[in-house]
């Protein structure tokens, strides 16, 4: 997995509130049996037009927004399905950050699996990234995920909270199966126990 | 004496296989439901660092979202991303030697039907799916979650996951539903009421005298949908009616194994005075036949109101209100039974259970759909489906004018080809009306079987009250 340390990059602005995973990627994208090549079709039935050229309203199809790493979104990002290609859409787009005041648990977990940094702020402080977010590419966010600091343009600091051993993952690129085959012990244990009072299982 | 404990924190308690300092907990996983959207990756992950499935004998796999459900099928799949997708399950099944239920095979169906009706899923158990709507086994009080691809090779190789505890939330709904009333209703309107991130961080537990009332099905109707009011489960202590379900199931406990398992499954409910983070109470007396009119599942309201305007709303929900009423093409204050409906969806993993069948045939006996209408049945399996030809259910779909398909995911979210066409609008039994979830441009308003059949039937969102 990438590591994810610091990030100073243009963040776009999605106020929406519920964005779901069928607007992130929708369903005629997860026949893929890869998890690259995604980020050309992220939000795409905002993105594009019915005739499939781009809709110049959306926010990722402004020159400014084009090199965006970072989205600012509005409450509950994420909502709806498991499905882990709306994270690789959004790494595959280039973005690295998502900003928001809630997440949906899935998606959130999805997110730490792929070198995507989600963060959690007070709405207030959402308010204030989401209006630096739309100065568009005057405007660079900075993200430091070792002092868990996020900084505006003006350089107002804003603190965020996150879970040390996914902190500790990210910062380091560490694969999750291979921190847990080295437990393979209290694995083995475990299921040992379970044969004589489960047998059933 | 030990602290009481919620139903959530006896199973969590008996599935750690490792705690760490910071209480990252390795849960172990009794059950792993496979499909062949999300899986794909993660068995190449396995592939390319040689590793194998640890528990093949507790991996249990079966193709659902991209499978055809028209009645020649045997031909093969038309299109060829869906074609390779159910061919890579086929190879990754054998290849790692799971459990497999194939395209051809009666047992197929959507997984989250098959794995009850097998008798993989019981009380007590951890179960997990790359599939937000694992949801529905909490119905047995197993605990029961959606995870990503990532996840999914995780438990593959491992069989476990890398969780943290949530927190416990009670949505209790007391005394009897009134008639017309049903499962989804309560689901629909709980989420109503809390919003689609009312349950974010928690597992629910679902009580009352409402829920004690409603048979496992409707039980796995009301846990289906915990996902999108945000939790990570639902759950449902295991009572009478769940062993009755669960004995004699293929893939059940038998004979001195099932007494054993019985004697545990009877330890599994909340204890008196155990801590709940956060309650919810809704008497089951106000809940009404409901539909959505947005296109969040939070966008909930009885049949009898009319559609609001986003002015009625606060906050962010006031641009997402708007966005969703543009998107349905409706007008605020139109009576929601004036609105004509072009489709009518029966299935899904949330509905497409026998009794879900039972109560929208019921409806429609010996009428006709409109005129015009396309109207389609598509059973939860292949052994739901059998059954319903044996009760007479088939013929009184046909009948009507319904098309009586073979068993999948299909329109619930048009991954195969059953799918909306911009513009036209569905009265759909499934789970999601987000935008473009069963067609770019299609609209969505979710119901019960009942109310879907009475939709079919008018042409319009209908109560079915009126017409039982």
């Amino acid at each position: 997995m990438d590591k994810f340390e610091k990030l100073s990059g243009i963040a776009a602005p999605m106020p929406l509130i519920n964005i779901d995973t069928d607007m992130i990627i929708p369903k005629v994208f997860l026949k893929t049996i890869k998890r690259s090549g995604l980020g050309v079709n992220l939000f795409d039935e905002m993105r594009y037009l019915d005739d499939g050229s781009e809709n110049s309203d959306f926010v990722l199809n402004k020159p400014q927004y084009r090199e965006a790493e970072i989205l600012v979104a509005g409450d509950n990002f994420g909502c709806g399905s498991s499905r882990e290609h709306a994270p690789w859409a959004i790494k595959d787009f280039g973005i690295r950050c998502v900003i928001s005041t809630s997440y949906a648990d899935i998606f959130f977990n999805n997110c730490f699996k792929n070198g995507i940094l989600p963060i959690v702020l007070p709405k207030a402080q959402v308010d204030v990234l989401m209006k630096d977010a739309e100065k568009g590419s005057n405007a660079r966010i900075e993200v430091d995920l070792e002092a868990q600091t996020v900084t505006t343009s003006d350089g107002e600091t804003f603190s965020f909270e996150v879970d040390a051993f996914k902190k500790h993952c990210l910062l380091n690129g560490l694969d999750d199966i291979g921190l847990t085959m080295e437990k393979a012990a209290s694995i083995d244990a475990y299921e040992s126990k379970l044969q004589v009072s489960h047998p059933w299982v | 004496m030990t602290a009481p404990k919620t139903l959530y924190d006896k199973i969590w308690d008996a599935h750690v296989a490792h705690e760490a300092e910071d209480g990252t907990c390795l849960l172990y996983i009794d059950r792993h439901l496979v499909h062949e959207v999300t899986s794909p990756q993660a068995f190449e992950g396995l592939r390319m660092s040689g590793r194998k499935v640890r528990a093949p004998e507790k991996t249990i796999a079966v193709p659902d979202h991209n499978v055809p459900t028209t009645l020649d099928r045997a031909k093969g799949i038309d299109n060829p991303e869906s074609r390779i997708q159910v061919e890579a399950l086929d190879k990754n099944a054998a290849d790692f030697g799971i459990h497999y239920y194939p395209v051809s095979d009666v047992r197929q169906g959507i997984v989250h039907i098959v794995g009850p009706e097998q008798g993989w899923t019981l009380p007590g158990m951890t179960v997990v799916c790359g599939d937000s709507h694992t949801a529905t086994h909490g119905a047995f009080g197993a605990l029961a979650h959606g995870i990503g691809t990532s996840e999914v090779e995780h438990v593959l190789a491992t069989q476990t996951l890398i969780q943290k505890k949530s927190k416990n939330m009670k949505v209790e709904i007391t005394g009897k539903l009134r008639p017309g009333v049903t499962a989804k209703d309560i689901t629909l309107s709980v989420i109503g009421a809390t919003g689609t991130a009312g349950g974010t961080g928690y597992v629910i537990e679902y009580c009352g005298e409402a829920i004690r009332d409603l048979s496992m099905e409707g039980r796995m109707t009301v846990c289906n949908m915990a996902i999108e009011g945000g939790a990570r489960a639902g759950l449902i202590a295991p009572d009478e009616k769940t062993f009755a379900y669960c004995q004699g199931r293929p893939h059940a406990p038998k004979g001195a194994s099932w007494e054993t398992a019985l004697a545990y499954w009877k330890s599994l409910f909340t204890d008196e005075g155990a801590h709940f983070d956060k309650v919810v109470t809704l008497k089951a007396e106000d809940i009404a036949p409901v539909v959505t009119w947005g296109t969040s599942p939070e966008d909930v309201l009885p049949i009898t109101a009319s559609v609001p305007a986003s002015s009625d709303f606060e906050g962010g929900k006031v641009d997402a209100a708007a966005r969703s009423l543009d998107y349905m093409g409706l007008t605020s204050g139109t009576p929601l039974t004036d609105i004509a409906i072009d489709t009518v969806f029966i299935g899904s993993c949330t509905n497409g259970r026998i009794e879900d069948l039972r109560a929208a045939a019921e409806i429609l006996k010996g009428k006709k759909i409109k005129d015009g209408m396309r109207a389609m049945v598509v059973p939860g399996s292949g052994l739901v489906r059998a059954q319903a030809e044996e009760e007479g259910l088939a013929d009184i779909f046909k009948e009507a004018g319904f098309e009586w398909r073979l068993a999948g995911c299909s329109m619930c979210l048009a991954m195969n080809p059953d799918q909306l066409a911009p513009g036209e609008r569905c009265a759909a039994t499934s789970n999601r009306n987000f935008e473009g979830r069963q067609g770019r441009g299609g609209r969505t308003h979710l119901m019960s079987p009942a109310m879907a059949a009475a939709a079919a039937i008018t042409g319009k969102l209908t109560d079915v009250r009126e017409i039982m």
